[in-house]
């Protein structure tokens, strides 16, 4: 900032105010543009596609377990090991191993039917036994693998932690530097100017747009390179869903921040406000695995909106008429929060 | 109760308020303040921690509502007239804190764009003798200069009127000068000021009348110099005796010339209107109680003199 003498309008110089706050806080800078990134790594690596992924077997000590160990082993898909019965349990809840089979005539499965890899790992160990046992096969189905860019897990993870990140980093950094000004007073400084108290407010959520283009093209260049995730909708649509979401969450920092007198109670409410759409929203998981009477709820909240949108765009190539239901969620979202903020803000 | 120095109509009020009274759930913080200051004066609020100082001039900045009296400042209203009010006012809060990653003339820039007229950023930095720390952040000045950059906040509008929160309170005594000659500097040029302390000293030096307030209330009114001979006597003699022995007021008050005698922890102090008469007499009765001296002071008396005259407490015992 040079020698200017002559100020910018109000609102102008709050968000520049706010931005030159926000860079000269490292730590700050830290959690919105090297956190996602670190975060996305690290799940990218933890679902990365692993090719043909062989289901685990543990055999329990007991009479015959060579037997079916020998015809485990020679199955294809199947790794098998010996388990001690009194570790049994332990293997399954651990993951270890994803079914148990005690050996007898006829054996016993046993497995927690809740995971969907120990009901697949019971199927192939029933197969294998049974065909062991002299079943045989009425036909060879054909298959057909897929391994197509678009369709992975890592991208439909993406645009979901791209959602996730636009909510956490808004809400945070608004509703922190917010209820920092107003513990150290700040705000009932500024309230007692001629400031336009719109000004100020919008001025958080200018200020936040400025660094989201930084924060959303890492994480995005990132994913494109690290694991081709590709962007199929326009650019611009792209852009267009980025800055409502940013704007919804913006507003809604400024909300769960608008009371709040100290800092422990802002992390409280926001805690509070993001935790239910972190499970709802379909960021790890799609939110259809919810009963349907949920479902309305489900689609009305904003991150729900913003990551279907995101999907949407990235995935399916939707266009800006595509994803209008989305869009208008994340602007309601914005207009109410930033409204109620404004009135019930607390300056004092 | 005497109220010294009646208010001069002659004069435009820049703030006349009258029966303000503030309460905080059970405690009132003001119980029916009248008040009037006039455009082109220094006026003070001088009191102990929890008189209602700051309370009263938060309602006359806008910052609070009072639950009853009547306010007008510069013949506005708050509540009908703010977006004025907030143009023509300079306001310092008590222990203002601002933007600590800021540098000083980005703070100054901020304030300066929410005002529509006023003097530069560079002018403001001048006024308040912090060109050298421009660059600087907010965060690494020392408390006289923290201080003096609020003030140039109040400054960036050229107001009409500057409300200033116990400016000085905790700066070394060469801050608290340098601060005091740039409110005079702002005097001169025609602005008045409201200021608020529980520096006696402060009062005197730059007020041209001062309010004592205690509980909510004022005590007494008045220029320093009328609320001093006020007390009808404009001396103070201190003393103490060796190994606190004890000395008898009712006959010290008795010497010629002492208006009032009173012990407060082992010092005796003495409202005299001559010394040169009272010392002699206060020697000799010491002798004829064969009592040792073991400190002997004098001094003017000052707005201390008049709080402790009026609420038989110390200004700093709060």
């Amino acid at each position: 900032m040079g020698r200017r003498e002559r100020p910018y309008h109000p609102l102008i110089e709050l968000t520049i105010a706010r931005l030159l706050e926000f860079v000269r806080e490292p730590e700050a800078v830290f959690w919105v543009i090297v956190f996602p990134l670190v975060l996305a790594l690290a799940l990218g690596i933890a679902f990365r596609t692993k090719g043909d992924e062989p289901v685990y077997v543990g055999v329990i000590e007991a009479a015959g377990r060579a037997e079916v160990s020998a015809v485990l082993t020679k199955a294809p898909g199947i790794q098998a090991r010996v388990v001690a019965r009194d570790r049994a349990d332990l293997a399954l809840r651990d993951g270890e191993v994803q079914v148990i089979v005690l050996p007898g005539t006829p054996p016993t499965y046993r497995f927690d039917p809740a995971r969907p890899e120990s009901k697949l790992a019971r199927l192939a160990v029933d197969a294998a036994l049974q065909r062991a046992a002299g079943r045989a096969d009425r036909f060879t189905a054909g298959e057909e693998t897929i391994e197509t860019v678009g369709a992975r897990y890592i991208d439909w993870l993406i645009p979901g932690l791209l959602g996730m990140n636009i909510m956490g980093t808004g809400m945070w950094s608004i509703g922190f530097s917010v209820v920092f000004a107003r513990t150290r007073r700040v705000l009932k400084r500024l309230a007692a100017t001629p400031m336009s108290r719109r000004d100020y407010l919008l001025a958080q959520m200018l200020a936040r747009l400025v660094f989201l283009g930084l924060e959303v093209g890492a994480l995005l260049g990132f994913a494109a390179l690290a694991f081709s995730v590709p962007i199929r909708g326009s650019l611009w649509t792209l852009t267009g869903v980025v800055l409502l979401g940013a704007l919804a969450f913006g507003g809604l920092g400024l909300l769960v921040a608008s009371r709040a007198r100290t800092i422990e109670a802002a992390s409280g409410w926001m805690n509070f406000s993001m935790l239910p759409m972190w499970v709802v929203s379909g960021v790890f998981f799609s939110s259809a695995h919810f009963p349907a009477p949920m479902q309305p709820f489900i689609h009305a909240l904003p991150l729900t909106a913003l990551n279907d949108a995101l999907r949407a765009v990235m995935l399916d190539g939707a266009t800006a008429r595509e994803v209008w239901a989305e869009a208008a969620i994340l602007g309601a979202w914005a207009v109410a929060s930033f409204s109620i903020s404004l009135r019930i803000f607390r300056w004092k | 109760m005497p109220l010294v120095g009646a208010p001069d109509t002659g004069r435009a009020a820049a703030v006349v308020c009258r029966g303000l009274q503030k309460r905080y759930g059970d405690v009132v913080a003001v119980a029916g303040l009248d008040l009037e200051v006039r455009a082109g004066e220094c006026f003070g609020l001088l009191g102990p921690n929890g008189a209602g100082k700051t309370t009263t001039i938060e309602i006359l900045e806008g910052l609070l509502k009072q639950d009853a009296g009547d306010v007008e400042v510069l013949g506005l209203r708050w509540g009908t007239d703010d977006r004025a009010l907030h143009q023509r006012l300079g306001i310092q809060l008590q222990d203002t804190q601002l933007q600590e990653k800021l540098s000083v003339e980005e703070v100054v820039r901020l304030f300066r764009s929410f005002y529509r007229r006023g003097p530069s950023v560079g002018d403001v930095l001048r006024m308040v003798e912090l060109e050298s720390k421009r660059r600087s952040w907010v965060g690494k000045l020392s408390g006289g200069q923290k201080q003096r950059l609020a003030v140039a906040c109040a400054l960036v509008n050229e107001p009409d009127l500057l409300f200033l929160d116990e400016p000085t309170t905790g700066l070394d005594p060469q801050s608290r000068r340098q601060l005091w000659s740039l409110l005079d500097r702002f005097r001169a040029d025609g602005g008045t000021i409201v200021l608020t302390t529980h520096y006696m000293d402060e009062a005197q030096t730059l007020c041209d009348r001062v309010a004592i307030m205690d509980q909510g209330r004022i005590i007494a009114l008045g220029t320093p110099r009328e609320l001093i001979s006020s007390l009808g006597a404009e001396h103070a003699v201190e003393f103490a005796v060796d190994r606190g022995a004890e000395v008898s007021t009712s006959l010290l008050a008795q010497l010629p010339g002492v208006t009032d005698a009173r012990v407060d922890a082992g010092t005796v102090r003495l409202r005299v209107t001559e010394p040169h008469v009272v010392i002699p007499a206060l020697l000799l009765e010491l002798e004829r109680q064969r009592l040792q001296l073991s400190q002997l002071a004098t001094h003017q008396a000052t707005l201390e003199d008049v709080f402790v005259a009026h609420t038989g407490r110390h200004l700093r015992d709060g």
